[in-house]
């Protein structure tokens, strides 16, 4: 009798022994899956490649000597670096403005009852499901300096050809515009989902007081989506960093231009590590430009959060 | 829950899906499927070989299967290649590779297995220029030669006549016969005659072919870098760019619009490398009017050439060295030459009677095979190119190009381009 009870007894404490350590750990174990990958897929490459970045290092030579910060001093000594990122931050101005305001006008005419909704809808976000090789294949050919699509619609109307590949500002254009085409669709089905998201009773409020379309937009449709068209801003600047299957294929060259002119950080990494096989520096672009986006992450987070504080105070 | 017809299916597609792992596991690693050696080979472009050539192989090695697989472009086939061989895994059994890649290559070269001495004692040696750059310090050849780039002049006989010059080929290699400033003299009557066509079609092309036939223009062979400093090097650019806006289509090579401008007769001539052939056929097919001249500024040139390659990866050096040796024997070169235009580098292929026989429709009948052979006997000199040769290529058609498209001088390029040799050392 008295062993049957401390038997029970024992197992009361086990199980809830187990049951406290299920509480305790079992939701470590459950978001344990991410990590593992991230340590796996993001972290081990990360602190691989501070390690290469740190030493002479050949695509097929393999580990050379211990270089320490050299990699970094001779790429930041680089005109090439600095012309790469002035053109990374071009482009993508040139890029994300542009973009927010096409994606919000569509994103605003697909808000209203359209006939076949969901047919618009996946209409906008086709060129999405385009490869950006194709896109950029296409797009340049259209970008020809002589017998370019683009330059004999302007001929046709009497306009002076634009030098597209021998120009700063319109090669930038041109690439901007690749990756516009892919993206714009998507960020308009996102703004979509924001203004959907926005309450019916405003409009109808606004109604009520007798506000046009264009006045309801302004005052109701914009202040309410701006969490939203921070978030897009965010996704774009980080694609918008990373520019590269435009930039490379805008050319067949793929060295960014007679005189740089379209040559992006990333395009830049890509041409040290596989046309020079020069990994060690390559690898300092890639921690450089790591760098450089978390900067431009911070900065976004400081704006936008110092728009909604001022949109709280407001209120 | 699933209902269970459902269920059973979902079962049923994993249970296959599972077996199908397990039965294509076996074949790769095994290596022969009924008991034949399975090959890979991996070309790019058009090297000509066509599925009847693999088919005549597998016929001749009844022991031997062969997949050939395509890449679409030399770029994407160079990082494939240098990514895998860095990886130590991945490649096929028999690889190609282009000619501007060996000076890389070369410090690598046992990563690859060398030609074996049977090779040239049976199908014979190459040509000196093609053997070169891919011999190692040793005296081994680290790859098979497929093709040479002989190079001729590709003409408009159309628009020469327009500018009142003979178009016959014979009488266009009598007025070419000379050097390059006969050549340019040539261009600027054609200039005074011509309405809308220029001579050539840009100038990265000309300057690249007169720097093919220096001995050393822009390194030696003991890695001393001496592009910027080389006076050869700088008159050629500057001679070059000299007479450029008179007779420049000003076209950069590869773009779009030089492709067009092969189709609307923008120019009248352009270097004409053998492969060359089937690009404008392939960019003008309805222009009847290209034809190739049996001439070259200065006696002969060179512009590139290609290679196979059996990696050290692989499981089957043995198989994987006949077919290289296979593809790039005589005959195989011959047959290949006729479908796509490079042009065969084993001296053998210059005794063999198909290859004077092989013509070209497209252009005008001319004796393609005949033309190309003397061509190659012409060649002298050729550039010794060593491992920073694609980098220094790539500066010089960027400086070119920034003074053809009006945005700099040709003092203000030349400067920019010794700089970035500079940062080279």
């Amino acid at each position: 009798m008295s062993i049957l009870q401390e038997r029970t007894q024992q197992n009361k404490k086990k199980r809830s022994r187990a049951a406290r350590w299920d509480v305790k750990y079992s939701p470590y174990i459950f978001i344990l899956p991410f990590f593992i990958l991230f340590a796996l897929v993001g972290l081990f490459p990360l602190a691989y490649t501070a390690w290469v970045s740190l030493n002479e290092w050949s695509l097929l030579g393999g580990q050379g000597d211990f270089a320490g910060l050299d990699n970094f001093t001779s790429v930041l000594n680089e005109r090439d670096f600095w012309i790469a990122l002035r053109n990374t931050l071009s482009i993508f101005v040139i890029q994300v403005v542009p973009q927010l305001i096409i994606a919000t006008v569509i994103a605003a005419a697909l808000d209203r009852n359209l006939r076949n909704a969901t047919f618009w809808r996946m209409a906008v976000l086709l060129p999405y499901v385009m490869m950006p090789v194709a896109v950029a294949l296409i797009f340049s050919n259209m970008f020809g300096d002589r017998y370019g699509l683009v330059n004999n619609v302007l001929g046709t109307f009497g306009l002076s050809p634009v030098a597209w590949h021998n120009d700063v500002l319109a090669s930038h254009v041109a690439i901007a515009t690749m990756v516009n085409f892919r993206w714009t669709g998507y960020a308009a089905l996102i703004l979509l989902a924001g203004m959907q998201a926005i309450p019916r009773d405003y409009y109808e409020a606004a109604t009520i007081d007798g506000a046009g379309a264009f006045r309801q937009f302004f005052s109701i449709t914009l202040p309410q989506l701006k969490p939203t068209a921070i978030f897009v801003v965010i996704t774009a600047t980080i694609g918008g960093l990373q520019i590269f299957d435009e930039a490379l294929l805008y050319d067949l060259a793929g060295t960014g231009g007679p005189d740089k002119e379209w040559l992006t950080l990333t395009l830049y990494l890509y041409n040290l590590g596989w046309r020079d096989l020069d990994f060690g520096r390559a690898s300092a672009v890639a921690w450089l430009l790591f760098l450089i986006i978390v900067v431009i992450g911070l900065l976004n987070l400081f704006i936008s959060s110092r728009i909604s504080s001022s949109q709280g105070k407001r209120k | 829950m699933f209902p269970r017809k459902k269920m059973t299916a979902l079962t049923a597609i994993a249970a296959a899906g599972a077996l199908g792992l397990v039965l294509s596991g076996c074949s790769p690693d095994a290596g022969n499927q009924n008991g034949k050696v399975q090959l890979t080979l991996s070309t790019f472009g058009n090297f000509g070989y066509t599925d009847k050539l693999i088919e005549q192989f597998e016929a001749e090695h009844p022991n031997i299967d062969v997949t050939h697989n395509i890449a679409a472009d030399g770029e994407a086939a160079r990082s494939n290649l240098f990514t895998k061989l860095a990886a130590g895994s991945g490649l096929s059994d028999v690889e190609a590779i282009e000619i501007n890649w060996t000076t890389e290559l070369r410090q690598y070269a046992d990563k690859f297995h060398p030609v074996p001495g049977e090779d040239i004692a049976e199908y014979g040696d190459w040509v000196d220029f093609q053997k070169k750059p891919v011999t190692t310090e040793d005296g081994e050849l680290f790859a098979y030669g497929v093709a040479i780039g002989p190079s001729a002049i590709c003409y408009r006989g159309d628009l020469l006549e327009a500018a009142g010059l003979p178009s016959a080929p014979d009488e266009v290699a009598a007025l070419l016969k000379g050097n390059w400033k006969h050549y340019f003299e040539v261009g600027q009557k054609f200039a005074a005659g011509s309405k809308d066509a220029k001579w050539f079609d840009s100038a990265e092309s000309i300057y690249d072919a007169t720097i093919q036939q220096m001995a050393n223009p822009y390194e030696k062979e003991d890695g001393t870098l001496i592009a910027a400093s080389n006076p050869e090097v700088e008159k050629a650019f500057r001679e070059t760019l000299a007479v450029a806006p008179e007779l420049s289509a000003g076209f950069d090579q590869w773009t779009d619009d030089w492709y067009t401008g092969m189709a609307s007769g923008d120019f009248a001539t352009m270097m004409c490398p053998s492969w060359m052939l089937g690009l404008i056929e392939g960019a003008a097919p309805d222009v009847k009017n290209w034809n190739v001249a049996n001439v070259f500024p200065n006696g002969g040139g060179n512009a590139g050439g290609s290679y196979l390659t059996v990696p050290k990866q692989t499981k089957h050096p043995e198989e994987a060295a006949q077919l290289a040796s296979w593809l790039t024997a005589a005959p195989q070169q011959i047959e290949a030459f006729k479908v796509a235009g490079p042009f065969p580098g084993r001296v053998q292929a210059f005794d063999s009677p198909k290859l004077p026989e092989v013509t070209s429709e497209y252009f005008n009948g001319a004796p393609t095979g005949e033309i190309f052979t003397e061509r190659t006997q012409a060649i002298k000199d050729f550039a010794f190119k060593g491992p920073r040769h694609a980098q220094i290529t790539a500066a010089a058609s960027s400086a070119i190009s920034r003074v053809q498209s009006g945005n700099q001088t040709t003092d203000e390029s030349w400067k920019q381009f010794v700089q970035e040799i500079e940062s080279l050392k």
